[in-house]
């Protein structure tokens, strides 16, 4: 009977809850390994203390626990990017959103890390579609999303304001590097990269055209040149007035320099054209973000080594600067040589559906192999941790997501999870309320009794 | 004459008018029942064109007709009838747009009709997505487009979404290259009362008569929760909360009520003036005739109950749920009720009522004997993939130990949703004398990496990917950026 294969399972899930550390030396047998960069079938993955000792098809080190993996897939956990985990609970709820801010003297140097909470409910949930770490970039508080259409269910249909507003500056802010390990501390790194929206959101930011927003650009950075050769006289207000606050000048000072990547948040070939142009023109290193209409500059964007962040299934014309759009963009990217990564279906809370979004790309022409590279080993390459994760080799961190089937597939499971070694409770506050009303949820104690 | 035909209840004429040509004869005879009592009101003048519904009962009639079709019988492929079957090798026989028969490879094949080749494929019914905006807010999502939302009072039952629909929207092509056949559009859910939805077969028109489904009854958006009271309540008006949403929906519900008594009256006796059309109260007594069916936008399971409470208090009928995120908790009340649950997979936590979202939502409400679980979309790019969202909410049942087939998980998407739609005696199942409205997979729907291969409806073929001949394009896609580039060396498909 139904239902009571349904408690059985609640049980079973209970059971499993307690996280066990698998800081010891544990061996994963017998599944189908994909590395990140190739496929080992029957392969024996090894962890301890926190990392991957090896990978390869040999036996099973003597003392290890063996988890069994034979007719399974083991993959590295899997790295979001454009995402907003572990920064913004509920979406529509002010104050439990820490990625827009609106200040305009905090603009470049608004940094996501500050805000994120290690016990945020969305972190369970995306850890259960696989993903392990995370890019936290923060949003643009003016401009608008750029990219029009209905917002699902009118929930933005009045405007869910940001309070404070003035107007912003063409920065967001700076993004960082989060695991999503259960525990109290979940930064790997802040400061990544820089984040401005370009397009029409942009050109909205800058006063309405997009001309505008290439002019103050490169009047911003050559303030900033200029703030970072005269420090001093700066200091004692011996310099010009300048039009960005100290901090801001402070922190746009590795953009201007090239070191600190710029994720351009930018759609329409065009834009992309000019964005690249800039880039070159002023000597910074960039990051495209939604690139919905990339595949028509596909070969200007591999000639200047610009990896691209995407989403595969954006494939409607949703404003006048997606009417390229197509679900073929990712495949026509890779094979140009274009490093991609691909994002989830929003910031925070359909993360988990990151790996959905790689097999649509497959069944649109993308190779399985560059699919898995896209969610794995490129968002770690991109921004600057190749090797440290996303990636099944020796001496990497010790995240790997052992699944039921195919991870691209919807049928298939995460069923067991390692985040930096430490094995991760199967479950999240959604599996909680779903063991609660399993069973129908009419019994003679109200449900408020079941935990 | 006419006037005595129109004497019965409403309901009668409405259901006779909209059933289409089949159920002609049988309104005709239930006319000439109500024809008897009042003799009298033979000597009554009609009153001036447009004043009575009854005189112009269907004012935006469908001009649907299909498209060119020819008989034809599947073959060889793996079909989900949508009505719990499942058929290996099967055979899937279309005769005159209709479905002829369905059965294992022993099925005849009739003479004359063509074979399509579909071993190593899948064969389900057309996908029904009963929850789309499509046309309404259509891509491109500019300013001049947005007309999903009347939003200017909480009570907008006179407004149609057909009259948004703008049918060169991109996205009916999309749609139909994930297989959507029917779906249904409905205006946003700003107001308590959002308007008139509409059904819609996904075949390019240039008008919105030409895809509106003959004989489909209508739905009214109601919408429950967050949004009118946060819409209204922002503007310091009515309803600003819970209680105040509640409270309109009964007040609109006792002047339906009041509207619909008089006209019964003054069509009983013809005594004294008619009464005044009020296409907001129209609406609304469809809905009390239960000609139009109720089709409410509502998060939260204490919400739901509430909903019901309301309906017996004025005796009429909810259809089904949207947005049904918290349906799980109340699946046993939905299916004695006869509710449908409409539901997306993964979608939570973008506000506070779509907190208690859980993916085995679908699995849970399908349970209980009696239900009717539905995956929906509200979503131009989920609409495209209803067979994932399905995937992954079959998924989530199995992992807690439910033992849910895939033949029977398709029906969330084909059958259930006609029925949540009021159509299943019309499509939903590939079952005997239904429209043929199917879908050839390329491999097991459930799987991310099947793709519609050809999509059939009423035995038509409206969407091949494999012949650029049959991957229609709206007249908005003519020309634009990107135009008759192929984007990659794969079969493409629409965009």
């Amino acid at each position: 009977m139904r239902l009571k294969s349904l408690i059985l399972g609640a049980v079973c899930a209970v059971a499993l809850t307690s996280p066990a550390f698998a800081q010891s030396l544990t061996a994963i047998t017998g599944g189908r390994v994909l590395t990140g960069t190739s496929v080992i079938e029957n392969g024996t993955v090894v962890i301890q203390n926190g990392r991957v000792v090896s990978v390869g098809t040999g036996a099973a080190p003597a003392g290890a626990r063996i988890i069994d993996a034979r007719g399974k897939v083991v993959s590295p956990g899997f790295v979001a990017v454009d995402s907003g985990l572990g920064g913004s609970e509920i979406s529509s709820v002010n104050g439990s959103d820490d990625l827009s801010n609106g200040a305009n003297t905090i603009s470049a140097s608004f940094d996501v890390s500050y805000g994120l909470d290690p016990w945020s409910f969305t972190l369970p949930v995306a850890r259960l579609g696989g993903i392990t770490r995370a890019i936290v970039v923060p949003t643009h508080a003016g401009g608008g999303g750029g990219s029009g259409g209905h917002a699902h269910d009118d929930s933005d249909f009045a405007g869910v304001g940001h309070g404070g507003l003035q107007s912003p500056g063409l920065f967001a802010g700076q993004a960082a590097i989060i695991h999503l390990a259960a525990g109290t501390d979940i930064l790997v790194k802040p400061r990544v990269a820089m984040i401005a929206p370009f397009g029409e959101a942009g050109a909205g930011i800058a006063g309405g055209a997009r001309g505008a927003q290439f002019t103050q650009f490169k009047e911003t950075l050559a303030e900033v040149r200029l703030f970072a050769r005269n420090r001093a006289a700066y200091d004692r207000a011996g310099l010009r007035d300048l039009s960005l606050s100290r901090a801001d000048l402070e922190a746009l000072i590795p953009v201007a320099n090239g070191t600190l990547p710029l994720i351009v948040t930018v759609r329409r070939a065009a834009d992309i054209q000019q964005v690249l142009r800039l880039a070159r023109e002023e000597g910074v290193k960039i990051i495209l973000d939604g690139a919905e209409e990339a595949w028509l500059v596909a070969d200007q964007i591999a000639a200047a080594n610009v990896p691209v962040l995407l989403n595969p299934i954006s494939n409607l014309p949703g404003s006048l600067e997606t009417r390229a759009a197509r679900m073929q963009n990712a495949a026509v990217l890779d094979s140009a040589g274009v490093v991609i990564a691909i994002k989830g279906n929003d910031g925070s809370h359909r993360v988990r559906e990151t790996r959905y979004n790689a097999g649509n790309a497959v069944s649109h022409g993308l190779p399985y192999d560059a699919a898995i590279e896209a969610i794995t080993v490129n968002p770690a390459k991109i921004f600057g941790m190749a090797g440290q994760f996303g990636e099944l080799r020796a001496g990497a961190a010790a995240d790997v997501v052992i699944w039921s089937g195919d991870p691209l597939e919807p049928l298939s499971n995460a069923e067991t999870i390692f985040i930096g070694g430490a094995e991760q409770a199967p479950t999240s506050r959604q599996f909680l309320l779903r063991d609660r009303y399993a069973s129908g949820g009419e019994g003679a104690l109200p449900p408020a009794y079941t935990r | 004459m006419r006037r005595q035909s129109l004497r019965g209840s409403s309901l009668a004429t409405l259901a006779c008018v909209l059933a289409g040509s089949l159920a002609l004869s049988a309104c005709a005879t239930m006319g000439g029942d109500a024809e008897t009592p009042a003799a009298d009101a033979e000597a009554r003048t009609p009153l001036a064109r447009g004043l009575d519904v009854a005189d112009v009962p269907d004012p935006f009639p469908s001009t649907y007709r299909g498209l060119p079709r020819e008989n034809m019988a599947i073959v060889g492929g793996t079909v989900f009838t949508g009505a719990g079957q499942r058929i290996e090798n099967g055979v899937v026989i279309v005769t005159d747009g209709k479905v002829a028969a369905v059965g294992g490879a022993s099925t005849p094949v009739p003479a004359g009709y063509r074979v399509v080749d579909a071993r190593g494929r899948f064969v389900t019914p057309g996908i029904i997505d009963v929850h789309s905006h499509l046309g309404v807010y259509p891509s491109p999502g500019v300013s001049g487009m947005s007309d999903g939302n009347e939003a200017t009072s909480p009570n907008t039952a006179q407004v149609w979404a057909e009259h948004s629909i703008w049918p060169q929207d991109p996205g009916f092509n999309t749609a139909r290259a994930g297989g959507i056949t029917t779906l249904q559009v409905l205006p946003g859910s700003a107001n308590l009362f959002g308007g008139r939805g509409v059904t819609l077969r996904n075949v390019p028109s240039v008008t919105m008569q030409g895809m509106k489904m003959p004989g489909a009854p209508y739905g009214l958006k109601m919408a429950c929760g967050e949004n009118p009271s946060r819409v209204y309540g922002g503007r310091n008006s009515s309803p600003a909360t819970g209680m105040g949403n509640v409270a309109g929906y009964r007040a609109a519900f006792i002047a339906a009520r009041d509207y619909k008594a008089k006209w019964d009256k003054w069509r009983e006796d013809g005594e004294g003036s008619p009464p005044t059309r009020n296409l907001q109260l129209e609406t609304l007594a469809g809905v009390l005739d239960g000609t139009v069916l109720v089709q409410n936008h509502c998060y939260r399971a204490d919400e739901m109950a509430v909903m019901i409470d309301i309906a017996n208090e004025f005796g009429y009928e909810i259809t089904a749920f949207h947005h049904a995120i918290e349906a799980y908790k109340v699946a046993p009340l939905l299916a004695r009720e006869g509710i449908c649950a409409d539901m997306w997979t993964g979608w939570w936590g973008f506000k506070m009522e779509a907190l208690d979202a859980v993916e085995a939502n679908a699995a849970l409400v399908d349970a209980p004997e009696g239900s009717c679980a539905v995956i929906h979309s509200d979503d131009a790019e989920l609409t495209q993939r209803l067979n994932q969202e399905a995937a992954a909410a079959l998924a989530a049942g199995r992992r807690i130990g439910m033992n849910i087939s895939e033949e029977r998980a398709i029906s969330w998407i084909t059958l259930n949703p006609a029925r949540s739609l009021g159509i299943a005696d019309q499509t939903g199942s590939l079952e005997t004398g239904k429209r043929a409205d199917v879908v050839i997979w390329s491999a097991n729907p459930f799987s991310v990496y099947a793709r519609a291969d050809q999509v059939f409806i009423d035995g038509a073929l409206t969407f091949d990917r494999a012949n650029p001949a049959y991957q229609p394009l709206s007249d908005f896609e003519l020309g634009q950026p990107g135009f008759g580039l192929p984007a990659a060396n794969v079969l493409q498909g629409a965009r």
